[in-house]
């Protein structure tokens, strides 16, 4: 039964159509594959069988009834800051180990209605602070290409999911990185749309001006499908912005004849390794045989997005951070003691709830970000910050003067050792060194393999578009996916 | 070697803001470790930023509105499903101001 696997969401779409294949089969086919081969992967942190198969029978209802969508009956898995009814959502955190949202996240609500079914939650970084996975209270997940090594983070899970065949698709979300990070890592497409293009209502915030729900995904239309079900209007969310949501389907035309992409300098510079550089450079040419206009551009200020990066993303956590508390939900250790009406029960119980339940890293940005908003150095830190932001963006806009799209690596190494970043923060950071200019603009960008290092390990070509224009990031990427080989390479899992 | 830009009394007093137990280990280990980060984070005063607006978002939002029409909220039982501790339909709390006696709060 487990050798239909791995699938893409439209193969899958297309065998379900045709009846070949129950929503039913398919998705028991891959809770067999997870059982046989999340054991080395460890992608995910929940698996709701039971209630994948009543969602996958539904929807085989619905098909029988006349309904035909791209994801109707189709196995997806969501990464654990996005709340699944019913579903522990632990944020890799052992302080919402048994916590269980009471609704779905607004994009969980849409996949569902299209007809997707949820085989479970997938493995990140403790409240999505990180880029290796390794920050998950619970374990490290492993890279399908090499299980020594990380699958990037902090959706680490989802990516590696679905580069191990263990989904057809999976949901992570991006905040300086997060998704485009690991879909490098592990040799899958990652999308990070625009921010305010999805709803952020039930995904577990990190840091509210930056944090985005993207897809992850075996093919560019695989992530295309997932965004055209994701994406619009949420009167729950002030920031989901109320613009029409294109078919980004039909977007996919192969063509980018006349597109002017711009190759920004900055992401080419000292510590890259020479294959990434080597790879990237070739999927450019590969573009620019397609019929792009190739022009070199420079975006003057990108050596200083991740020093304003690691000052406002955790400036906002400290403040997001503060609701657990251990009184509506979460673990509590309370100092509660009436009979000694200690003056210091509440302030202690919080002290002991956030210093037991949140880990390591999280602990580092919480203080980092305090420190930053505290009196006496707002200004010479989260205020100067906010400010090299604004000439961040207006990089990005001067480059949209003369180019559609910007492409450059997604990362400046292929997928490193786990433990080996792990003691050294500010070298881990650096791992997201250019993932973090585009969410700083509040841009769109995707991630595609585009080649391999002699270790067998995948090389990610980013490819960045202007607010909102995910149609023309994804038209770009189909077509230089179409034209090369490199979405077809799976790794191989015994 | 990297200046240690922080004191352990910075760190206390910032774990005391953001309200984090830490362990000895923990104080010393995070001295030095957002020292360095905030030593790379210095590279951000070689720009000159005097009259830069600075960017709290990307979106060019002005004030959202939506239609003044109720809809249904969580059930009560649902939203207190993963309290620590409850008290009829409420949260139950630790104390917050103990010697506010229960006479004071009859008296009102």
């Amino acid at each position: 039964m487990t050798g239909m696997l791995p699938l893409t969401i439209q193969q899958a779409h297309q065998r379900l159509r045709a009846g070949d294949i129950s929503s039913v089969a398919l998705t028991q086919a891959l809770l067999d594959r997870i059982v046989a081969l999340d054991n080395d992967v460890k992608a995910y942190l929940t698996l709701a069988p039971e209630m994948a198969l009543e969602q996958a029978a539904e929807a085989d209802r619905r098909r029988a009834a006349g309904e035909d969508g791209l994801l109707l009956g189709v196995p997806l898995a969501i990464k654990d800051v996005i709340c699944v009814e019913g579903l522990p959502t632990t944020c890799g955190s052992r302080i919402l180990e048994n916590y269980i949202p009471p609704f779905n996240a607004a994009a969980v609500d849409r996949l569902r209605a299209a007809g997707a079914v949820i085989v479970g939650k997938t493995n990140t970084d403790e409240f999505a602070m990180g880029s290796s996975t390794e920050n998950s209270a619970f374990f490290a997940t492993r890279n399908p290409w090499d299980l020594e090594r990380v699958p990037g983070g902090s959706s680490g899970g989802s990516a590696a999911a679905v580069a191990a065949g263990l989904a057809l698709g999976a949901l992570g979300s991006d905040t300086g990185g997060s998704v485009r990070q690991p879909a490098a890592l592990c040799g899958v497409v990652g999308l990070k749309p625009t921010y305010g293009r999805v709803s952020r209502w039930g995904l577990v915030a990190f840091a509210s001006s930056l944090d985005q729900i993207g897809p992850l995904a075996a093919t560019v239309a695989d992530a295309a499908i997932l965004l055209g079900a994701i994406a619009g209007h949420d009167r729950r969310d002030s920031t989901a912005m109320d613009l029409p949501v294109p078919e980004y389907l039909a977007a996919l035309t192969g063509d980018v004849h006349g597109l002017r992409i711009g190759v920004p300098c900055e992401y080419f510079l000292e510590g890259i390794q020479p294959e990434v550089e080597a790879a990237v450079r070739d999927a450019v040419a590969v573009l620019a045989g397609l019929g792009a206009e190739i022009l070199p551009v420079s975006l003057p200020h990108t050596e200083y997005a991740l020093p304003a990066y690691y000052l406002i993303a955790p400036a906002e956590a400290s403040a997001n951070l503060a609701r657990y508390d251990g009184i509506r939900y979460g673990l509590s250790l309370r100092a509660d003691d009436p009979s000694t009406g200690s003056g210091q029960s509440l302030w202690d119980s919080y002290r002991q709830t956030r210093g037991q339940g949140f880990g390591p890293e999280v602990k580092r940005r919480i203080m980092l970000g305090t420190y930053a908003l505290s009196a006496g150095y707002y200004d010479a830190y989260y205020l100067r910050a906010s400010q090299v932001r604004t000439l961040i963006r207006r990089d990005f806009e001067q480059a949209w003067q003369r180019c559609d799209l910007l492409a450059a690596p997604t990362t400046p190494t292929t997928a490193f050792k786990i433990g080996e970043k792990a003691d050294d923060p500010l070298q881990m950071y650096l791992a997201d060194v250019f993932t973090l200019a585009l969410s700083l603009a509040g841009l769109c960008g995707i991630s595609l393999p585009c080649g391999f290092d002699r270790a067998g390990l995948p090389i990610g070509l980013q490819i960045m578009g202007r607010a909102f224009d995910e149609a023309t990031v994804l038209r770009a990427a189909h077509a230089y996916e179409q034209a090369t080989e490199w979405h077809t390479r799976r790794p191989t899992l015994n | 070697m990297t200046t240690v830009k922080l004191s352990l009394k910075q760190v206390d007093h910032v774990a005391g803001l953001a309200k984090l137990a830490l362990t000895n280990q923990e104080r010393k280990t995070f001295r030095l470790q957002l020292s360095a980060i905030l030593e790379y984070a210095e590279r951000l005063r070689r720009l000159d930023t005097g009259d830069i607006p600075l960017t709290a978002t990307v979106l060019p939002l002005e004030n959202v509105m939506r239609d003044d029409e109720t809809c249904p909220s969580l059930p009560v039982e649902d939203v207190l499903a993963n309290a620590p501790a409850v008290e009829g339909d409420c949260f139950r709390v630790p104390i917050v101001l103990p010697t506010l006696s229960e006479g004071v709060l009859d008296s009102k």
